[in-house]
């Protein structure tokens, strides 16, 4: 190679390796000065139908892309712990709609849209409209019959829970705890037995790690409502024998009334406070609960959902 | 098949090959390889539908273009570089010498698919750990890939027989699209009346149904395709393919090349 093909490949490569440099640094400074802008531009085609055409035949695959796209949109929103997901809908209807056996995007989908926020989006109807879609499309899957059961459960119409339950249990090789839950839910349906129930029935069938989690969150919840108001009976039963609230579980240990420290379901010792209330020493671990907190506790912004096991 | 066509078909497989067309599978394996590693990541759940989707989706894409790009130069090149000439001055018939760069270009997809299907399965394995019996399916998409390419280098090669070749892709390209729609155009036709019904149901007919060689994502379910089904697509893609290489030899023989 002689010299002047030498500087030539030099300055080429230094060229080329400053300018791709440099041109990395310019592009984060363009999404610094656009952001949220890149989401909302793929809604700019916002019907389905369209993009069904658009996609020349490929439909399996770009819904794949709007259910990765709203999977990335529920997870930054509610990272921050936003009470707002005004794209949720749209992406998982243009997802449903390319894809309507896309089992994965009804199920996750009807739960995010479900939830309260800032677990979710808090619209129950859209996520029932979205889980009857899915139903009406894979009417063979009986796990949407009990996300729709679940949604209803939710909203305390418990009639309509049990009839999902009781739909999804006549699907040939469905959970026969269906059957079970149907019931349940008609007769005991705001009972947190029930629900502990339901959240069993959700841990013990899922193989997702996120659905998990939850619902060891939501397990957790349920046995700290259910222990709270049992240890402040006793404690009350205490004061009804001894004329005064106990100082501590140590003194209702020997009155008989107690045997041990009593753990919260993380092993954490319950704290007894001078009136006679039963607190979580950690709250913020427990992010369903309804029992156990101070009066005014705030939880955080983004809730600590623990790995399920 | 004659030992002449056989010749065209083998020199037109190698030439593909020196052209390093084949260099579209290091594309394909990386893009491969980057969903079946980052989708988990970035996903819920859809690992395996994504490696399905989006690997026969590529290996249709990739080859289409190959099909459409390779295949309009077919009679083009040949015409340019004056080879023709001194094939046809050999005992060589004008049909023997479009049968040749038919199945030379057919072959090299067919190559393609079989390489590029090795990595579909390779993915698959990757994210699921095991094969399940539907997985058998996706080798029925592979197959009715590899019928929607028969007929675009049909196609290609129709035109390339009498249209430079940038028209002959534009050609192609534009009656790939409308054969995606083939399904809507029928059911326009059934809606219409009159001469406009009468010319939806003619141009229905004409264009070639490449949606129903789509079944990508009923595959990427788990769902079973009909033996019907198969049998009527390879039947359907082998006639009319045969027509439009009719028509390109037609017009080949009539073709003034001085």
């Amino acid at each position: 190679m002689n010299r002047s093909r030498r500087t030539t490949t030099a300055a080429a490569l230094a060229l080329f390796f400053a300018l791709g440099t440099s041109s990395g640094f310019l592009l984060n400074r363009v999404d610094q000065l656009r952001t949220g802008a890149t989401l909302e531009e793929v809604l700019y085609i916002s019907s389905p139908k369209l993009l069904k055409r658009a996609s020349l035949g490929y439909s399996g695959l770009l819904a794949d892309i709007y259910w990765t796209r709203a999977v990335q949109y529920f997870g930054s929103k509610h990272h921050v712990g936003s009470r707002q997901y005004e794209l949720l809908w749209p992406l998982l209807n243009i997802t449903t709609q390319l894809d309507p056996h896309l089992v994965p995007a009804y199920r996750f989908g009807a739960t995010f849209l479900s939830q309260k926020p800032p677990h979710g989006a808090g619209d129950p109807a859209k996520a029932i409209q979205l889980a009857e879609y899915g139903i009406q499309n894979n009417s063979d899957d009986w796990h949407l019959y009990y996300d729709l059961g679940f949604i209803y459960y939710d909203l305390k119409d418990y009639l309509s829970a049990s009839d999902a339950f009781e739909r999804g249990s006549r699907v040939p090789n469905a959970h026969p705890f269906l059957k079970l839950l149907a019931a349940q839910t008609a007769q005991h349906g705001g009972e947190l037995e029930t629900a502990r129930m339901l959240w069993t029935a959700t841990y013990q069938t899922s193989h997702d790690k996120y659905i998990r989690a939850n619902a060891a969150a939501h397990l957790r919840a349920i046995q700290v409502d259910l222990e709270v108001p049992a240890l402040e009976r006793l404690a009350e039963a205490y004061r009804q024998r001894t004329g005064r609230l106990p100082a501590s579980f140590a003194e209702m240990n020997a009155a008989g009334l107690l045997r041990g420290i009593p753990l919260d379901p993380l092993g954490t010792p319950y704290k007894l406070t001078q009136d006679g209330r039963v607190l979580l020493q950690n709250p913020d671990d427990f992010p369903f609960v309804q029992k156990g907190v101070r009066q005014g506790y705030l939880p955080p912004v983004t809730p600590k959902i623990l790995p399920s096991d | 098949m004659n030992s002449r066509i056989y010749y065209i078909a083998t020199n037109t497989f190698r030439e593909a090959v020196r052209d390093r067309v084949l260099y579209n599978l290091i594309a394909f394996a990386l893009l491969l390889t980057g969903a079946a590693v980052l989708v988990g990541q970035i996903s819920i759940e859809i690992e395996k539908l994504v490696v399905i989707n989006l690997g026969l989706t590529a290996v249709s894409l990739f080859g289409i273009v190959i099909a459409i790009f390779i295949g309009i130069g077919l009679v083009s090149k040949e015409i340019d570089k004056r080879t023709l000439y001194t094939m046809l001055s050999r005992p060589v018939r004008r049909w023997e010498f479009i049968a040749g760069k038919f199945f030379g270009l057919a072959g090299t997809l067919v190559v393609n698919t079989l390489l590029m299907a090795v990595g579909v399965f390779a993915a698959v394995l990757y994210v699921s750990r095991h094969f399940a019996g539907s997985d058998a399916s996706i080798l029925t998409a592979l197959y009715f890939i590899v019928l929607q390419f028969v007929i675009v280098t049909a196609l290609a090669l129709l035109f390339s027989s009498f249209s430079s070749p940038l028209l002959s892709a534009v050609f192609t390209f534009s009656l790939f699209v409308i054969g995606t729609f083939a399904e809507d155009l029928r059911g326009f036709a059934k809606l219409t009346h009159g001469l406009p019904g009468m010319l939806a149901t003619a141009a229905a007919y004409v264009v070639p149904n490449f949606s129903a060689l789509n079944v990508i994502s009923q595959v990427a379910h788990g769902g079973p395709v009909s033996s019907e089904l198969i049998l009527y697509n390879t039947l359907y893609a082998l006639v009319y393919a045969a027509a439009v290489l009719s028509a390109a030899v037609l017009i080949f023989e009539r073709r003034n090349l001085k």
